[in-house]
């Protein structure tokens, strides 16, 4: 889906999932690691403040990944 | 170690007086039965049926299917950690009700659980419509929640098929079946030049709902770890996962897990045996990625040259599939894996989730989207509105005249990626 | 079926059906009763199982250069003699000719709805283009193949008009359709499983039951510049709608997708929106559906300026075994409104 939205569109499309492999198996070209499958964006076991904290960080990492210049497959991940 | 399996073979299934086996036919005392159960507050009610092979019964939402048996020598009770003590499993004697089973019944997480039909075309896809089933179906009481609902069901599963090996442990068995092989060293000096096999098999282990017990411990949490392949074919396995109806590994899967027996069938012989390894399969990609490492591992230092890895469900575990498959080709382990695919209603989609070039062997264990379509069946057990909200089926399926046309994946054991049954994708 | 002669009719080209190769290319469509050219061969290996009560001769060059006339004038011949199978061919490794049968064969198929059948040799064009309307026998790629090409004509033809399906191509000679199809085998899996693996592990060749797929690539679309001027869309996998499923998306093997307008939200709560995936543990997803769908962050950091805007509309599906195939038409569907709303960039979540 991601793949296809891209080239449809012809905007970067970032993928925030957990399992990476999958990603790169199915042609994602700006990759973030989520934090769990079920719940990708947060980590609601640590707290509201920590969750959100999480979420936060993941999508200025989704948002530097659109913004950056890319010829490949990437993976930005959160540090 | 050395197990014996004492069959009882059981052809037919009715009520009677007292719960025993005669003339194969299974009797069973229903008030009895019930009682056995009686020590459960969460159920607001329970009720027992029976379904046969032939007969023209649908039983839905099914949530496990349990082979009655109960240890007689060498033990007691059954499922350790469950109902009998926390005790390695796999010596002894064991009393099997074969063709019967338990199949338990009750609407926990609204979908996911699939159905099982006693003939017609659904009944050939899977293997519980050759069993003579006592059907539990449960009311929890109200405001249960589905957590407490579904351990509370297991139990009750386990309970009343121990109840019903337990109250016919008399019976002569009809079939003596033996599993013996001893410690690892003493087979690797009796075969020293066949070639060494490790089983990997790989649970579902999401989360509540979607887990796996392994002597009674949440396996989500457990490393992977060495088993005797008699331990799983005496119960050290337990189902409670409520997902993936086709590809779910039930209770009674695990213990007549058929790549567990088909290695067994060919040690001393073709192969030597080395044991299972059941291992998760986790909702992080760090845990994927410690578990096959360590599988891997385990294997190199075992010696093997070869492994089997099963999959349970799909999508996510594909990645686990292919980490195991991958990290033991990497070191030289030759590898076959078996799994389902995904490949669509029309059969033209990409099977799998993920995809690596190691697993290069690869076991297909059918489509689990191929549409069929089953005929009305005059009972129906359980809850028919289920099929609504079935994994694979939809609010269409449900015909007025009671026929569905549904995806193979609403019917229980349909893919079951143990590689239990016959089926198979092919290219058309 | 059984107690009645199948009737057959043949289609070939104007060289099989001695009017001359290239010179004659232009032949006009036409019909003869019976068999003709390698019909003969053909009506042999039928027996008295299938009668072949005529042949439609076309030439290539009219075929493939007038092709709407051609088909529709062989089509009203092929109908005239009342056929309960089409067979076509074989075209080897001919491209006017194996484009002529496997036209014929889907138009026939799909006009008439009759059976039919043709011969190619993989690499024939025919074949990418028919392969999914009309069932391809596999042929050598030439005449040198001939008698094993009507074999396999006749054999799948004649199962084909007595309604028996057809099994996996390997096994009945056919070329693939690409479809993957459940059959029963022998043995269960567990047993061809150590089979495999015994022969894996002997060096002996062993048949892989389904040979790892070729994932696609695109390349990288160019970033976005302006960030603080951009307008973001969410995209989701993880199966969050509104709450009672407005559009009936599916738990799982989802066929639909579902947009939905979140202008006025700035958080999503159990009270309007939850989770109906079938593949994960809902339970967080329940309580908070933002740590799959991050429209409260997104709007605190729309806020203070870090993107210029959310965009008003949510895409969402369940992403749990569902075909590939659907997967990329919503792709495809949800890129081409985001291109026309003049989105610049996207965040799509996966559970």
């Amino acid at each position: 889906m991601t793949r296809e939205i891209e080239k449809a569109a012809g905007i970067p499309v970032v993928q925030i999932a957990t399992i990476v492999p999958i990603m790169l198996t199915v042609g994602s070209n700006r990759i973030v690691p989520g934090v769990a499958i079920p719940h990708p964006v947060g980590d609601p076991a640590k707290g509201p403040e920590a969750d959100k904290k999480v979420r936060r960080e993941l999508l200025l990492k989704a948002l530097e990944a659109m913004t950056t210049p890319i010829s490949e497959q990437t993976l930005f991940e959160r540090k | 170690m050395r197990l014996e399996l004492h069959e009882v073979h059981v052809s037919d299934i009715q009520w009677g007086e007292r719960t025993e086996v005669v003339d194969h036919v299974l009797r069973v005392n229903r008030e009895e039965a019930a009682a056995a159960l009686a020590g459960e507050d969460r159920f607001a009610s329970v009720r027992l049926d029976l379904a046969r092979p032939g007969e023209s019964v649908r039983i839905i939402p099914v949530k496990d299917v349990v082979e009655p048996r109960v240890k007689l020598k060498g033990g007691r009770g059954y499922f350790p950690g469950f109902f009998a003590p926390p005790e390695t499993a796999g010596e002894g004697v064991t009393l099997v009700l074969k063709g019967a089973a338990v199949v338990t019944c009750g609407p926990i997480v609204a979908f996911q659980e699939g159905f099982i039909d006693m003939s017609g075309t659904g009944a050939d896809y899977t293997p519980f419509s050759k069993t003579n089933n006592l059907v539990l179906t449960v009311e929890p009481v109200e405001g249960l929640g589905k957590h407490a609902y579904e351990e509370a069901l297991r139990l009750a599963g386990l309970k009343l098929a121990l109840y019903l090996a337990e109250a016919c442990r008399e019976a002569k068995p009809d079939e003596i079946r033996v599993f013996e092989k001893g410690s690892i060293t003493e087979e690797n000096e009796k075969y020293p030049d066949l070639p060494r096999i490790l089983y990997i098999c790989m649970a579902i282990t999401q989360g509540l709902l979607h887990d796996t017990f392994l002597y009674a411990a949440d396996m989500k949490t457990v490393l992977p770890t060495l088993l005797h392949p008699n331990e799983v074919l005496d119960g050290a396995l337990v189902s409670g996962n409520c997902v993936s109806a086709c590809d779910k590994n039930t209770t009674y899967h695990h213990v007549n897990n058929p790549v567990v027996e088909a290695l067994y069938r060919r040690h001393g012989k073709d192969l030597n045996f080395l044991g299972v390894v059941p291992t998760v399969e986790d909702v992080r990609l760090a845990g994927k990625e410690r578990a096959s490492s360590m599988n891997a591992a385990l294997a190199k230092n075992l010696g093997a040259h070869g492994v089997i890895v099963t999959e349970e469900g799909y999508g996510n575990p594909d990645t686990d599939l292919c980490l195991n498959a991958k990290k033991c080709e990497n070191l030289g382990i030759r590898t076959v894996v078996i799994s389902d695919e995904a490949a669509g209603t029309d059969g033209a989609s990409q099977s799998l989730a993920d995809a690596t070039p190691e697993m290069s062997a690869f076991v297909s264990s059918g489509n689990v989207n191929e549409m069929i379509e089953v005929p009305p069946m005059q009972t129906v057990l359980g809850h028919p509105e289920a099929i609504a909200n079935l994994s694979g089926g939809a609010a269409e399926s449900l015909r007025p005249d009671g026929s569905m046309f549904v995806e193979l994946q609403a019917v229980i054991g349909s893919t079951c990626e143990l590689g239990f049954s016959r089926i198979g994708c092919e290219w058309i | 079926m059984s107690k009645m002669t199948i009737r057959v009719v043949h289609y070939i080209n104007q060289f099989y059906a001695g009017l001359g190769g290239e010179e004659a290319a232009n032949a006009l469509p036409e019909s003869r009763k019976g068999a003709v050219g390698p019909g003969v061969q053909l009506q042999t290996i039928f027996g008295g199982k299938a009668e072949i009560v005529g042949t439609v001769i076309c030439g290539d060059g009219t075929y493939g250069e007038r092709t709407e006339e051609a088909r529709a004038e062989c089509t009203r011949l092929i109908e005239g003699f009342r056929p309960d199978l089409l067979v076509a061919g074989p075209a080897f490794n001919a491209g006017r000719y194996g484009f002529a049968c496997g036209d014929i064969c889907s138009t026939v198929g799909k006009v008439l709805g009759i059976l039919t059948v043709t011969a190619l040799y993989p690499e024939n064009p025919g074949v990418e283009l028919f392969a999914k309307n009309t069932v391809i026998v596999q042929a050598s790629d030439s005449a040198r193949g001939m008698k094993a090409a009507l074999e396999g004509l006749a054999r799948v033809g004649l199962k084909l008009a007595s309604g028996e399906p057809l099994g996996p191509a390997r096994l009945e000679g056919t070329i693939s359709r690409g479809i993957r199809k459940n059959f029963f085998f022998e043995k269960n899996g567990a047993e061809r499983a150590v089979e495999m693996l015994l022969d894996k592990i002997a060096g002996r060749p062993f048949r892989t039951e389904y040979e790892m797929p070729v994932f696609k690539r695109i390349p990288p679309a160019p970033p976005i510049k302006d960030l603080g001027k951009a307008t973001i869309a969410l995209v989701c996998s993880g199966g969050i709608v509104p709450k009672g499923n407005p559009d009936h998306i599916r738990v799982s093997s989802a066929e639909t997708y579902g947009r939905y307008n979140i202008s006025e939200l700035y958080d999503l709560t159990p009270e309007t929106y939850e989770s109906i995936h079938g593949g994960y543990d809902r339970v967080w997803a329940n309580q908070d559906p933002d740590v799959v769908l991050p429209v409260d962050v997104m709007r605190e950091l729309e806020r203070e300026g870090v993107i210029g805007k959310l965009y008003d509309w949510i895409y969402t599906t369940t992403g749990t075994g569902t075909a590939v195939a659907h997967a990329e038409r919503f792709g495809r569907e949800i890129g081409a409104q985001l291109k026309e709303a003049g989105v610049d960039g996207v965040i799509l979540t996966s559970t």
